[in-house]
């Protein structure tokens, strides 16, 4: 049913025994506090109040989202656990099995930017290792606004340490993902933490509960006031007020974790645990419910059993909190004290707290009587779900900037555009924290922990990482896990569906790019929000993008999360939305990390080649609308952004893996923010070497020819004994739709136009001096 | 090798092989990957001590791994040295025994007393990770017989705290008795490579009688072509042949 259905005002929430200020408090609109009195059949108390506020929030029961989710593809013949669970997981073969997800911790972040970036990754870690799986990277995808901005320099140092401070305590390498800078971000940055981990239990742990009378176990951390209510919090949009709410962010322990971790895994090997959940959102009242409704059973939790940090706490204040490290657990009834002496050896909680009832309810004991009963389903399943209409036609700004064209720039000549030359444009753009090394950020993460990082952070175009069973010295592994974060946030403002579009295809290029054949796919959907017109038009128009490039790339969706309400009202009251950001976190399968491929070029004399749309291409494929280029040089977020030609992304992506599974390539990279030149500039600092370009440019403006985006772009470099042999491939699978640029030479970058009459290169530029303004770009800033 | 105690000769002369004690505290995290170096890719017998286990007498190398233990939330392996594990690992040091202390380690074995000077926060405030050349100061080790004096190898780095730190009288005895093992290298314009601060450019030292080094940065993380490099694993070879042939 829908809670919004009901036109008149709501009966009970006109009697209920509540101020409406603490039931608004709970984020409970009238029309809900009507719906929670219809499951109950009478008034909540305040305790089962505060259960529905948090597990009615979006953050929990996806309200707003659920509809457009369900159209995701969920399933595949590599996917053994698709949503719903803590976690997807995926069959990598020859026995290996991985659990993956992304979550956000963006409101936490934008208030208190240490403790909710650490503790953002401690919840995804979690999510991970409650399914039986080790954690064996972690990635990172961050928007910030401004760097000139003095707060959002305070927000990146923090989030920065926060992750660096949890990753790196608790033995989990931080391998990649992606740093975003843009205005639009200022008062709201995302922090959307994505985790990987081995399977190391024969199967995998589920949260189902079962066995009537078999004991419920509260493991890890005590239970305090910390965190009250953060999922609520989290969907809420910010304001001046929200830096009160620095009490619903919670503090972390890594320490805590990494002994959480290893005492877990143990535990499981045991085979005396039936179920597990951790408490992250909504703690003891989530983890309870989820458990009791997934097992078609119920929980009964003696409040007075849970341990506790501090004295005098009320039902409420137990079943809210979100204090971290805790997990729930149903063991086998007989085997509770093995367990519990694991969790002890590692100096850690473990009691039993309660048992699996039959009626299908959480029922909460406190000082002997009962705090709350409640169906579980009325809090984890049968919750409220909000569908809207589109509206009739996409937004004014929407349609205003796709006016935009080309011609709306000033004149370009052969030298340059605007007064500056091609040389200074291009310096500009590698100035672009953006576009910038992100060394800076990643040079405080321990990216080489557990011994399986292949690249360096920034050396290739997704992270790679071995898939050594970590707990077995005695095994080794061929295979590996490519693994990326990516979206265009710019493209997804100025056309929701083909920017979701691209995320995907660009995510499963960076892997394509590496040697790696996508798997699948956990997305993270950072929106503003749903309650408005063109807040539900961006949400749904993206959900719509990335399920069908889902499709098209056979990388079905087995998890995710959505973080709405992701605005900060300005000093006149008004909210100002993020840019819808989905997310798209990717896994790929490396059968051989013998044979895969980073960006740096290798050797003097290597040839260069470019796959996909042609460096003239004039077809919208490839495009200066929503560019880096247009945004930082000419300051216009507009156009349209390049439009995605699944036929050709495939073709692409197959013929770079394919290159690289036959050790043909030497390098790939793909063309992303900043276009062709960009990229050829960044293969230039990561090898340390120069290169000698020539380009097509007929009919083309020198921008577009050098610095417009799409067209399944990627740069491959070639060793000269297997020219031959790499030229008969692509004119096999990819005639028509690649050409040769130049080759490996030196230490500048030289990039003429064939056409040209100009005297000089379009680019002539030392490669020291773009790794210098690539690479402090950041630093600089930071000051 | 001076001073270093012959370890059950005959099991060596038959079975060739050194066996590696790894102590785990809560918080370690770099013991797994000290045992794929020892057991998986150099194939010696290797044991997990746990912190609370005193007994290692079975134990030829003992290494104190990277990591937090305890959190290091007081200070860096001030609690670790309290230990049942580390109080026999001081005895196994006193026994002329080999002890290697790498990352926290290190830190631990500067707090337990079995090496000069100590570990504090690095220069610049900020954890780092990174890869670093260091010069190898000496080669009549059994850790760096390997090594030629003077080669630059390229290790690994991971720590927050690494920035060594002694007195000037101290750091003179180092340097007089020749302690220092491995040095940050300078670059051809004079720049070092030192990540952290560390005085006189110090990344790893040894005690007078040299059967105990400790080391901030990771070989360990250095000894497995897949990763980028194998500068570290000549280490640990050179360490069990040393020990088999002695």
């Amino acid at each position: 049913m829908s809670a919004t259905d009901s036109a008149a005002a709501p009966a009970n929430y006109a009697s209920a025994p509540f101020e409406p200020k603490v039931i608004a408090s709970e984020g409970i609109k009238p029309d809900e506090y009507d719906a929670i009195c219809d499951r109950l059949g009478r008034h909540p108390n305040r305790a089962e109040l505060g259960m529905f506020g948090v597990m009615w929030s979006e953050h929990c029961c996806y309200k707003n989202s659920r509809p457009l989710l369900s159209q995701f593809p969920t399933t595949g013949k590599r996917v053994l656990v698709g949503p719903g669970e803590n976690a997807g997981v995926v069959d990598f073969g020859e026995g290996l099995r991985l659990a993956f997800k992304v979550e956000s911790h963006n409101h936490p972040s934008a208030v208190e930017p240490f403790q909710g970036a650490a503790t953002g990754v401690g919840g995804i870690l979690r999510d991970i290792f409650t399914m039986g799986a080790r954690p064996l990277a972690v990635l990172n995808s961050l928007r910030f606004g401004d760097l000139e901005d003095a707060k959002t320099r305070r927000l990146f140092e923090g989030v920065v340490s926060g992750i660096s401070h949890y990753g790196n305590c608790v033995g989990v390498p931080t391998v990649g993902g992606e740093v975003y800078f843009d205005k639009a971000y200022s008062g709201n940055p995302l922090v959307n933490a994505m985790a990987i981990g081995l399977m190391e239990t024969d199967d995998i742990v589920k949260a189902g509960a079962s066995g009537i009378g078999n004991p419920v176990l509260y493991v890890g951390s005590t239970t305090g006031r910390d965190g009250m209510g953060g999922a609520s919090f989290a969907s809420a949009e910010l304001t001046d007020e929200s830096m009160d709410d620095r009490p619903a962010v919670q503090v972390g322990d890594p320490f805590l974790e990494k002994s959480l971790i290893e005492a877990c895994l143990e535990a499981f090997k045991t085979g005396a645990v039936v179920a597990a959940q951790d408490m992250g959102a909504a703690g003891l009242t989530c983890s309870t419910s989820e458990m009791a409704f997934s097992g078609g059973v119920g929980v009964e939790l003696d409040l007075d059993l849970i341990p506790e940090r501090e004295a005098g706490m009320v039902p409420y204040e137990y079943l809210l909190s979100e204090s971290q490290e805790r997990m729930l657990f149903v063991a086998e009834k007989g085997r509770e004290q093995e367990l519990i002496d694991i969790f002890h050896r590692w100096e850690l909680q473990a009691v039993v707290a309660g048992q699996v009832i039959e009626e299908p309810i959480v029922r909460i004991l406190f000082e002997g009587e009962v705090a709350a009963e409640v169906s579980a389903s009325a809090l984890a399943d049968n919750t409220p779900i909000y569908k809207r209409e589109l509206p009739d036609e996409p937004p004014a700004y929407a349609q205003a900037a796709w006016k935009w064209s080309e011609a709306d720039l000033p004149g370009a000549t052969e030298s340059g555009v605007a007064g500056k030359s091609w040389n200074e444009l291009l310096n500009t753009l590698l100035d672009t924290p953006t576009i910038a090394s992100k060394r800076w950020v990643y040079r405080q993460y321990d990216h080489q922990v557990q011994n399986n990082t292949v690249f360096m952070p920034g050396g290739a175009d997704a992270a790679v990482v071995r898939l050594r069973p970590v707990n077995n010295p005695d095994v080794n592994s061929q295979r590996g896990v490519a693994a990326t974060l990516d979206c265009n946030p710019r493209y997804v403002y100025l056309h929701p569906y083909e920017g979701a579009k691209m995320a995907v295809a660009e995510a499963a290029r960076n892997l394509s790019c590496v040697g790696a054949e996508p798997v699948a796919v956990t997305d993270n959907l950072n929106f503003g929000s749903p309650e408005k017109s063109i807040g539900y038009w961006q949400l749904a128009e993206a959900c719509r993008g990335l399920s069908e490039a889902c499709r098209e790339f056979d990388t079905p969706v087995t998890g995710g999360n959505v973080s709405l309400y992701n605005e900060t009202l300005d000093s006149d009251g008004k909210p100002q939305p993020i840019w819808p950001t989905p997310v798209v976190g990717m896994v790929g399968l490396i059968e051989d990390l013998g044979h895969i491929a980073s960006q740096g070029w290798k050797n003097e004399g290597d040839a260069i080649y470019l796959l996909g749309a042609a460096s003239n291409d004039s077809s919208g494929g490839v495009t200066l609308g929503a560019s880096e280029y247009l945004a930082s040089v000419h300051d216009t977020v507009a156009g349209m952004p390049p439009i995605v030609d699944f036929a050709l992304e495939a073709k692409v992506q197959k013929a770079c893996r394919d290159g690289i599974a036959q050790g043909l390539v030497a390098s790939a990279h793909d063309c992303a923010e900043g276009g062709l030149a960009v990229a050829l500039a960044e293969s230039c600092i990561a090898g340390e070497k120069g290169a000698e370009i020539q380009l097509d440019g007929a009919g083309v403006r020198g921008d577009r020819l050098l610095f417009a985006e799409g067209g399944a772009r990627i740069i491959i470099s070639v060793a000269a004994e297997n020219i031959a042999a790499w030229e008969a491939h692509l004119n096999g699978t990819l005639a028509g739709n690649w050409q040769k640029l130049g080759q490996v030479k030196g230490d500048r970058l030289t990039i003429t136009a064939v056409q040209t009459t100009a005297a000089q290169p379009m680019i002539d530029s030392s490669v020291a001096e773009m790794a210098g303004t690539w690479g402090n770009a950041i630093e600089r800033r930071l000051g | 090798m001076q001073g270093i105690a012959s370890i059950d000769r005959q099991k060596h002369q038959q079975g060739i092989s050194m066996k590696f004690g790894i102590i785990v505290f809560p918080g370690s995290n770099c013991d797994r990957d000290m045992q794929w170096v020892a057991q998986g890719i150099l194939k010696q017998p290797t044991r997990m001590v746990w912190h609370e286990d005193s007994d290692l007498s079975d134990i030829d190398i003992v290494v104190v791994p990277g990591g937090f233990s305890y959190g290091d939330y007081l200070r860096c392996g001030a609690i670790a040295r309290f230990s049942p594990a580390m109080k026999s690992t001081v005895e196994h040091a006193k026994a002329s025994k080999p002890v290697l202390g790498i990352c926290n380690g290190f830190q631990i074995l500067t707090e337990a007393g079995l090496l000069p000077g100590a570990l504090v926060r690095n220069a610049n405030l900020h954890f780092v990770c990174d890869r670093v050349p260091l010069t190898v100061e000496r080669n009549d080790l059994i850790w760096t017989k390997n090594y030629s004096q003077g080669q630059t190898i390229t290790i690994p780095v991971a720590h927050g705290e690494g920035r060594y730190h002694a007195d000037d009288d101290q750091l003179k005895r180092l340097e007089d008795n020749n302690q220092v093992v491995f040095r940050y290298s300078k670059g051809e314009n004079g720049d070092s490579a030192n990540p952290n601060g560390s005085c006189n450019d110090i990344a790893g030292i040894c005690n007078e009688q040299g059967n105990v080094m400790g080391m901030m940065p990771h070989p360990e993380r250095a000894s497995d072509a897949v990763t980028g490099s194998t500068d570290g694993l000549a280490l640990f070879e050179g360490l069990v042949k040393t020990l088999v042939a002695a």
